[in-house]
């Protein structure tokens, strides 16, 4: 249970998708111009993150790693299939973003007009497919580990995205050097934001 | 020849160089591109294993755009790019595996780099194979050149080498000369990339932005 913990506040704050890996930054640069709309993509990309991150877990630890379709038969167990990860974790993201799309119209008409485009376009973001890359390298003991990670990443992208559009917010009143304007500015706050979470690194719980 | 280097293949190739440069202008594959450039060879390794797959990618999807029903159009582009993806993963493991350990899980992440689907989704689905390939190979260089500008100045910078040769001589130490430990966190990489925005639009008045 201590493990699990440790892996959600670890995931938010040192491992931070944002700040450590650069993971999403395309659309983490281009939504974040309000508040209220890069809330809805980043509650969307903790959705998508702690859907598609177990299921990627079960996939790696019963088909495609080395050894591992030995239940099926003890004459699959010198198979490694490990070469396939990156097609077939593509495709079970792409697949349940589909799906997730299909249920939350059918559902929650709401919540399916809030989300609006970003559900479709979250296949193709870097945070969702690093998760479960960074799942496959960290081999996590449990399905809870890696549940646990899904969430704290999730978790944290938001938290950054929310923190960029705040600041973005404000500056529309202060005045920017002509060549920084929009992009340029937005890398450097990044940057800055970035600084002040290499503060956390270390950080350890039990 | 002329026939090959139009203008407009000209200006699809260059374009993507300077004046619609696929991360300072187009804001595309900034994901993978800021965490693998803190040394100067796994950027240059990034550079060129983008290059390729973006232009055979282009090649592929051009070829088949006509066939690919629209509604399962990114799922389609999705796998092609996946399966382009395994085999430079596979040979990079292969002939270059130390740069493939330090750039992790940044080359699985070529599938998702938003230069690729944006390249497919833009020109490769309404252009011809060899126009497509050019524009592949444009906006590879434009995203490559970015990546090595950047990790020459962090390794430099961050630890006096360049592709792992001491560069700063060892007298500059001995007389006081430190190296900058903070280029070599992930934050300087984004600040970089910022002041390469500052200089390319201070030279280009039609690329600022109004806000």
């Amino acid at each position: 249970m201590e493990n699990i913990i440790n892996i959600f506040v670890k995931s938010i704050f040192v491992d931070n998708m944002i700040f450590a890996y650069f993971l999403g930054m395309c659309s983490y640069l281009a939504v974040s111009k309000n508040v209220k709309t890069s809330m809805g993509l980043g509650l969307a990309v903790i959705f998508v993150l702690v859907i598609t991150l177990p299921i990627n877990y079960l996939l790696e630890n019963y088909v495609l790693k080395e050894g591992a379709l030995a239940w099926l038969s003890p004459n699959l167990a010198s198979l490694d299939l490990s070469y396939l990860a990156f097609i077939l974790f593509i495709a079970v993201i792409a697949a349940i973003v589909q799906l997730v799309e299909m249920a939350v119209e059918k559902f929650s008409p709401s919540l399916y007009a809030s989300l609006g485009i970003f559900l479709p376009l979250i296949a193709v973001n870097c945070a969702i497919m690093g998760g479960s890359l960074f799942m496959q390298q960290r081999a996590f003991l449990n399905i809870g580990e890696a549940t646990s990670y899904a969430l704290g990443s999730g978790v944290g992208w938001l938290l950054a995205i929310v923190g960029l559009a705040a600041i973005r917010e404000k500056m529309e009143y202060s005045n920017v050097p002509k060549g920084l304007r929009g992009l340029g500015i937005a890398f450097i706050v990044v940057a800055l934001m970035g600084i002040a979470f290499l503060a956390f690194s270390g950080l350890k719980i039990g | 020849m002329s026939k090959l280097f139009s203008a407009k293949t000209r200006e699809v190739f260059l374009g993507p160089l300077n004046k619609n440069n696929p991360v300072t202008v187009q804001v595309l594959g900034i994901c993978s591109a800021l965490a693998v450039t803190a040394k100067l060879e796994p950027s240059l390794v990034m550079g060129l294993s983008v290059i390729v797959i973006v232009a055979m990618a282009n090649v592929i999807i051009s070829l088949i755009r006509n066939t690919i029903p629209n509604r399962i159009r990114i799922i389609v582009q999705l796998v092609v790019v996946a399966a382009l993806v395994t085999v430079v993963s596979e040979f990079l493991k292969a002939f270059a595996y130390d740069v493939s350990v330090q750039l992790s899980v940044y080359i699985g992440l070529i599938i998702t780099n938003c230069i690729l689907m944006g390249r497919l989704e833009a020109f490769a689905m309404s252009n011809k194979p060899w126009e497509s390939f050019i524009d592949g190979i444009g906006n590879g260089i434009g995203y490559a050149w970015i990546l090595v500008v950047v990790g020459f100045f962090r390794e430099l910078l961050g630890s006096g080498t360049l592709l792992d040769y001491q560069v700063i001589p060892k007298a500059f130490y001995e007389m006081g000369y430190v190296n900058n430990g903070l280029m070599m966190m992930p934050p300087m990489a984004l600040i970089l990339v910022a002041v390469i925005i500052w200089v390319q639009r201070a030279k280009n008045k039609d690329l600022q932005e109004d806000k």
